[in-house]
C-alpha cells in the first residue's frame, strides 16, 4: 500500500480524452462508416488497376516495355489518342456553353421537375438506343435530311452518320443532360441575394455573370468539365455504331478492344488502357488544379 | 439611363400596389420622402416592409401604382438603372471578394478610375471603421463587421437613397445598440436619405425622424416618433408602440376630448382617440409603465398576480382581472403571486371605439 493520498487527480486526467484527441485528427464514429466503402473500391478498382498495370509490364513478346513501345511507334495507334481528344474535348466544351445559358434559365423556371425528368430519360435510355436513334434520324434517309430536302435547303443528302459528326451527335446527346444536371445543380446553388445585391450597386446582366457568378462557379464547372470529359473519353458504342470506327473516330477504347478480343493480347490491352488513364488524368488534374485560382467555399452571403 | 444625380428633394410613392396571385402585399401605399430624412418602416412580420423596399430598389416589380424621384419616374427602371443603395436582411456580401473588393464593387461597375475607387473605399472603410479589415474575406468577419461591410458597399456609390433591411435584426442586444448609433451618425455625416426596415419599436423610435406603420400591406400611420409614440392614432399601433394593456369596456362619459370607461367596475380615464358615445363599447390602452399596483381605491381594477419580476428600480408583473383580461403592471414593492392587486392609471391613458 503507498502512503501518500492524492486528491487532486494526475494532469493527465485533466484536457480532451482519447476520444477527442482522435476525433480532432478526424477519426471517429463517422470514418468507420467509410471502411465498407474503402474495402469495396479496394476490391474493384484498386485491385483490378494494379493488376492490369502489372500485366501491361508483361508483354507477350519483347522486354517489358514493348507494348508501350509498339504503342507509339506505330500511328495506327498512337493516333487514337489525338483522335479521341479531338471528339471529347470539344463535345464536352460544347456541352458545357450550352448547360450554361439553359441552367441560368431553367433556375427560374417553375417546372423544373417535369425538365429535369425529360432530360434524364437519354441517360437512362442508354447510349447503344441513342445511336440506333440518331443512325435512323440523321441517316441519308432520314428525317433530318429529308425535312432538309423537302425544304430545298439542300439537294444531296448531308453525310452525317458513319463520321465525325454522327459520333459528335450522339456524344453530345448522351453527354449533355449530366452536364446540365450538374451545372443547374451548381448556379441554383448560388445565393440569388448575391446577384440582386450587385444590381442595385449597378451591375448590368454581363457585369453580375461575369463578377458575381463566373467566380464563384468556377470550381462547379470544372469538376463537370472533369466528370463530363472522363465520360466522352470512354467513347466507345458510338464511335463503333455510329463514326468510322477504322478511320476518324477510331478512338482509342476500339484499341483496347480490338487488342484484348482480336488479338487476344491481354497484356498489350491493358497497357492501351493505362494510356488511356494516364491522358484522362493529366487533363483531369489540370483542370482540378486551375481550381485552385479560383474561391472556394460557401456561395452564399448570408452573415455567419 | 441611370439616376447619377444624388441631389433631389423627394421620393414619392403614389398608390404602389403589389400582388402575389390572390395576396395583396401592398395596397395602394402612399408615401413621401424628403431629402436627408430618415424614415423607419414598423411593422409585424409579414406586414410588406421588405417588399415596398424591394420595390423602391426595382428588385420586385409594382402591380400598380408608381415611384418617383422628384420628376423622373423611376419603378420602371431596373434596378441597375435607379442606383439606389441596398443593405440586405442578410448583407449578401459577396464571398469571393474581400472587404476592399466587397466595398469597391459599384465603383467598378460604373468604371470609376482605380485611383478614385481606392480613395472612396478608403473613406468608406474609415467611416464605418474597418482599418485593418481590408483584406479578409467575408467569411472571416464577425457578424457586426459584415453588416458594416454592407453599409459601406451600399452607401459608397452616394446612391440618392439608402434603403436598409432589417440589418440590426441577426445582432446581440449589445452590438445591436452600437451599430444603431453608428447607422445614424453614417447618415447624418453622409447627409444620405435613408429608409430603414425594422420590427423592432425601439429602434424606429430611436433612429427615424419619421415612422411609416404598415400593417397587412396598408400604410396605418405616419408620424414623428414623438406623434407615434404619445397619440397612435389606432389600436393596431398602439399595440406597436407598447400598449400592451388592452381592457375592453363601455363609455361613461366623453368631453373635451378626454373619455371615461368602465372596465369590469374600475375606471380609467384617458385621452379619447376617436368619437365615443356613452355606453359605447371601447378600448383602454395603457402602458405597463403606467399602469400601478396601488392601495385599494374605489376606481382601481382588481387583479389576481401571475408573475412577478424584478427589474432593479422595480417591479414588474403579470396578473389576470376576473373576466380574463391579461395584464401587465408595475409596482415599486413585491407582490406575491396568487394575491390580489388593485391597479390603476392616471396619465397617458388612451381611449379608443371598440367592437360590442
Ligand atoms: N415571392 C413571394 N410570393 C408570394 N408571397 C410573398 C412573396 N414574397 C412575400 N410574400 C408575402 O407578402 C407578404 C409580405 O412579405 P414581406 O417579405 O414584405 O414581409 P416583411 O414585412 O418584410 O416581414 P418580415 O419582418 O418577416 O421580414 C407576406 O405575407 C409574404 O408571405
Ligand atoms: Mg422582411
Amino acid at each position: 500500500m503507498t502512503a501518500s493520498v492524492t486528491t487532486t487527480p494526475a494532469r493527465d486526467a485533466y484536457g480532451p480524452n482519447l476520444r477527442q484527441r482522435l476525433a480532432a485528427r478526424g477519426l471517429d464514429a463517422v470514418t468507420l462508416l467509410a471502411v465498407p466503402a474503402a474495402l469495396f473500391s479496394l476490391a474493384l478498382f484498386v485491385y483490378p488497376f494494379a493488376f492490369g498495370l502489372v500485366l501491361s509490364f508483361e508483354p507477350k513478346a519483347g522486354g517489358w516495355l514493348s507494348n508501350y513501345q509498339r504503342f507509339f511507334a506505330d500511328p495506327f495507334l498512337y493516333e487514337t489518342i489525338g483522335k479521341t481528344l479531338w471528339l471529347s474535348l470539344p463535345v464536352t466544351l460544347l456541352n458545357l456553353f450550352l448547360a450554361v445559358p439553359i441552367a441560368f434559365r431553367v433556375r427560374l423556371m417553375r417546372n423544373q421537375r417535369l425538365l429535369t425528368a425529360i432530360l434524364v430519360l437519354p441517360i437512362t435510355l442508354g447510349t447503344v438506343l441513342v445511336a440506333e436513334g440518331l443512325l435512323n434520324y440523321l441517316g441519308p434517309q432520314g428525317w433530318f435530311n429529308r425535312t432538309l430536302m423537302t425544304f430545298g435547303l439542300i439537294s444531296q443528302p448531308l453525310k452525317l452518320v458513319h463520321n465525325y459528326w454522327g459520333v459528335f451527335a450522339s456524344l453530345l446527346i448522351t453527354g449533355f443532360p449530366f452536364t446540365f444536371l450538374l451545372t443547374l445543380s451548381y448556379v441554383t446553388g448560388i445565393d440569388p441575394a448575391l446577384e440582386q445585391a450587385a444590381a442595385t450597386l449597378g451591375a448590368n446582366a454581363w457585369q453580375r455573370f461575369r463578377h458575381v457568378y463566373l467566380p464563384l462557379l468556377m470550381p462547379g464547372f470544372a469538376i463537370t468539365f472533369c466528370l463530363s470529359f472522363v465520360q466522352a473519353f470512354s467513347v466507345f458504342p458510338s464511335a463503333v455504331l455510329l463514326g468510322a470506327p477504322a478511320g476518324p473516330t477510331r478512338v482509342i477504347s476500339i484499341a483496347a478492344y480490338q487488342a484484348a478480343f482480336e488479338e487476344y493480347d491481354y497484356s498489350m490491352a491493358s497497357a492501351v488502357a493505362m494510356i488511356m488513364g494516364v491522358v484522362q488524368l493529366a487533363i483531369v488534374v489540370a483542370v482540378l488544379a486551375s481550381r485552385g485560382l479560383f474561391y472556394r467555399g460557401p456561395a452564399s452571403g448570408a452573415k455567419g | 439611363m441611370t439616376i447619377a444625380l444624388s441631389k433631389f428633394d423627394e421620393v414619392r410613392l403614389d398608390r404602389v400596389s403589389r400582388d402575389f396571385g390572390a395576396l395583396n402585399a401592398l395596397r395602394e401605399v402612399n408615401l413621401t420622402i424628403k431629402r436627408r430624412e430618415f424614415i423607419a418602416l414598423l411593422g409585424p412580420s409579414g406586414c410588406g416592409k421588405s417588399t415596398t423596399l424591394n420595390c423602391i430598389a426595382g428588385l420586385l416589380p409594382v402591380t400598380g401604382g408608381a415611384i418617383w424621384l422628384d420628376k423622373h419616374r423611376v419603378d420602371t427602371l431596373k434596378p441597375e438603372e435607379r442606383g439606389f443603395g441596398m443593405v440586405f436582411q442578410n448583407y449578401a456580401l459577396f464571398p469571393h471578394l474581400n472587404v476592399r473588393q466587397n466595398i469597391g464593387f459599384g465603383l467598378k461597375m460604373r468604371g470609376t478610375p482605380r485611383a478614385e475607387i481606392d480613395r472612396k473605399v478608403n473613406e468608406a472603410i474609415g467611416l464605418v471603421r474597418l482599418q485593418g479589415q481590408e483584406n479578409k474575406l467575408p467569411g472571416q468577419l464577425s457578424g457586426g463587421q459584415q453588416q458594416r461591410v454592407a453599409i459601406a458597399r451600399a452607401i459608397v456609390i452616394e446612391p440618392p437613397l439608402v434603403l436598409m433591411d432589417e440589418p440590426l435584426s441577426n445582432l446581440d442586444a449589445k452590438l445591436r445598440l452600437e451599430m444603431r448609433a453608428e447607422i445614424r451618425r453614417i447618415h447624418n455625416e453622409l447627409g444620405a436619405t435613408t429608409i430603414y426596415v425594422t420590427h423592432d419599436q425601439d429602434e424606429a423610435l430611436s433612429l427615424a425622424d419619421r415612422i411609416v406603420v404598415l400593417k397587412d400591406g396598408i400604410v396605418r400611420q405616419v408620424g414623428t416618433p414623438k406623434e407615434l409614440y404619445e397619440a397612435p392614432a389606432h389600436l393596431d399601433v398602439a399595440d406597436f408602440m407598447g400598449f400592451r394593456n388592452r381592457l375592453k369596456g363601455k363609455v361613461v362619459s366623453h368631453e373635451n376630448g378626454h373619455a371615461v370607461i368602465d372596465v369590469e367596475g374600475a375606471r380609467f380615464k384617458g385621452v379619447a382617440r376617436d368619437a365615443l358615445a356613452p355606453g359605447a363599447a371601447a378600448v383602454v390602452a395603457v402602458r405597463p409603465d403606467d399602469m400601478v399596483a396601488s392601495d385599494e381605491g374605489p376606481h382601481a381594477l382588481k387583479a389576481v398576480v401571475d408573475t412577478i419580476e424584478y427589474r432593479g428600480r422595480e417591479f414588474v408583473g403579470t396578473a389576470h382581472s376576473a373576466q380574463g383580461s391579461d395584464l401587465v403592471f408595475r409596482s415599486d414593492h413585491t407582490v406575491e403571486p396568487g394575491s390580489t392587486v388593485h391597479l390603476t392609471a392616471d396619465e397617458r391613458v388612451l381611449i379608443f371605439p371598440g367592437q360590442n
